[in-house]
């Protein structure tokens, strides 16, 4: 479980977070949604820890990471798995390599053990054949997927996707989302997602988080946020002519 | 106020370098590939511009000898000592910054552009240390290069002097042997080893604290490249003054 309180970050003058508190909880896809330029990356990466915030706290699992040895932190980090929104591969290693990275930097285990867990993760991800392919060779989808087996390799407990969906097609992104989904759940892992993509909303959110300007404008699931009364929540939901016509059905049918 | 914040990153980053190692089994790694892309890419732009330019040394040296009085030995006295003092460590070092240099930040900076540099630090790793250090170890063969650098300019400068008619070759090597001071050749390699850390580092800055996309990659690059050679050239002048004055 991670939980973040009053947590306020600025760039300069620029107030980009005001004081958010939530939490994400364990086994479950929590989702940080809002429009672009609401503080969604800048939260995420103060929770991974690449940014430093001016006050607040985050707690992983109850440990305060800013109050942490430089030790402790490194051992919080190495329990992190992150895919990020251009999937971050190193260029210069082919897929398998790239898996195996995590395992090579932190575990002691010999080529086989580790041949063998990259061989299950790609398995995993719909990736057996693709060891030997370099990352420019692959599709933007096999990329994302290449980046969630290294984020998983490691066994993590928290796992960070930043707009996991940006740039794929519809159905490529339904199974990503279906992906991860499956992966919190089976190894029951603190999943948190940045999106601004509605169908990941409706198909993962288990818990959503809402920004708007740097502060936490509503949190719920995905049940209830078709249903909310929430006027800025429900301009962001429905601002697809998609989303309205559904909803428009939606009250038809139920009149 | 910017210049001195980046002097003082510069040498942040260098303690940093050093600080939490990578395991060796991955460094062992990333410092062969570094040998092989800073090190052995660069053996044939090298031999290829170390030679000619050998040569023209030679070839404007004699030109320039027009007194009978002088003899033809000093022309390959003359491409020696420019060659080992000057061409090989210095000169030969403003073009790895530019061939290196290059690469290093283009490389860095697309890492940094493309998250990669995030994904390590996520990770727990000490990104400068495993980016930087590496081509720091690599690039202290660099003496290796320049001494290849020094013996194909001399090559060089022979094949032009005999071939063009300029002396004998008895001449040129009787000229290539008068007066050799060893230290002149510790000199050159002192030198090396002080523009190869310039070369690993200052480039590497520049791709690590860049910030933007494609065009600020390209952007660091070129100013990389600029500042490597304004430092090879200042440390030029006081190493020169220091140990040859």
């Amino acid at each position: 479980m991670i939980e973040v309180k009053n947590l306020h970050k600025s760039f300069g003058d620029v107030k980009v977070l005001k004081g958010i508190t939530t939490s994400f909880e364990k086994g479950k896809t929590n989702l940080i949604i809002g429009q672009s330029g609401s503080g969604k990356t800048v939260f995420l990466k103060c929770l991974l820890g690449l940014f430093d915030y001016q006050e607040g706290s985050i707690a992983y699992d109850g440990k305060v990471f800013s109050k942490l040895t430089e030790d402790e932190k490194r051992n919080i980090r190495a329990e992190i798995g992150m895919v990020f929104q251009g999937s971050a591969l190193f260029d210069s290693l082919t897929i398998a390599e790239n898996v195996m990275f995590p395992l090579k930097m932190f575990t002691k285990q010999s080529k086989s053990e580790m041949q063998d867990r990259v061989d299950f993760v790609l398995k995993r991800v719909n990736l057996a054949d693709a060891h030997n392919k370099m990352p420019s060779e692959a599709s933007g989808g096999m990329q994302k997927r290449v980046a969630i087996a290294r984020a998983i390799v490691n066994k993590p407990k928290y796992l960070f996707c930043d707009e996991p969906n940006s740039g794929l097609d519809p159905r490529t992104s339904i199974v990503i989302d279906n992906l991860i989904q499956e992966i919190t759940d089976e190894y029951q892992i603190t999943t948190v997602i940045n999106s601004h993509d509605m169908n990941s909303v409706m198909e993962i959110g288990e818990k959503i988080v809402f920004l708007k300007n740097g502060l936490k404008a509503w949190e719920g699931s995905n049940e209830n946020i078709f249903k909310t009364d929430n006027e800025v929540v429900t301009d962001f939901v429905y601002s697809s002519n998609l989303f309205k016509k559904v909803r428009r059905m939606y009250i038809e049918e139920n009149e | 106020m910017t210049y001195l914040h980046n002097i003082g990153s510069y040498f942040l980053m260098i303690i940093e370098m050093f600080r939490k190692p990578t395991k060796w089994s991955v460094m062992k790694q990333l410092i062969l590939k570094d040998i092989d892309d800073l090190i052995i890419g660069s053996l044939g732009i090298v031999a290829f511009i170390s030679f000619f330019v050998g040569g023209v040394v030679t070839i404007q040296t004699a030109l320039n000898i027009d007194n009978p009085l002088i003899p033809k030995s000093l022309v390959g006295y003359a491409t020696r000592q420019s060659i080992i003092l000057e061409f090989a460590p210095t000169f030969m070092s403003i073009i790895m910054a530019g061939k290196v240099g290059s690469f290093i930040t283009s490389s860095i900076g697309t890492m940094r552009v493309t998250e990669q540099i995030d994904a390590l630090e996520v990770m727990g790793i000490n990104a400068l240390n495993y980016l930087v250090f590496p081509k720091f170890i690599a690039l202290m063969l660099y003496p290796f290069v320049i001494s290849i650098a020094m013996f194909l300019g001399i090559l060089g400068g022979m094949a032009a002097c005999v071939y063009g008619g300029f002396s004998s070759l008895d001449d040129f090597i009787t000229g290539t042997q008068m007066d050799f001071e060893e230290f002149h050749v510790v000199y050159a390699f002192i030198k090396t080893l002080v523009f190869a850390f310039v070369l690993a580092t200052i480039p590497s800055f520049h791709g690590f604290y860049m910030k933007g996309g494609a065009l600020e990659v390209g952007k660091a690059s070129t100013t990389s490249f600029v500042w490597t050679s304004v430092v090879i050239i200042i440390l030029n002048y006081f190493l020169t003054q220091m140990l040859l004055s």
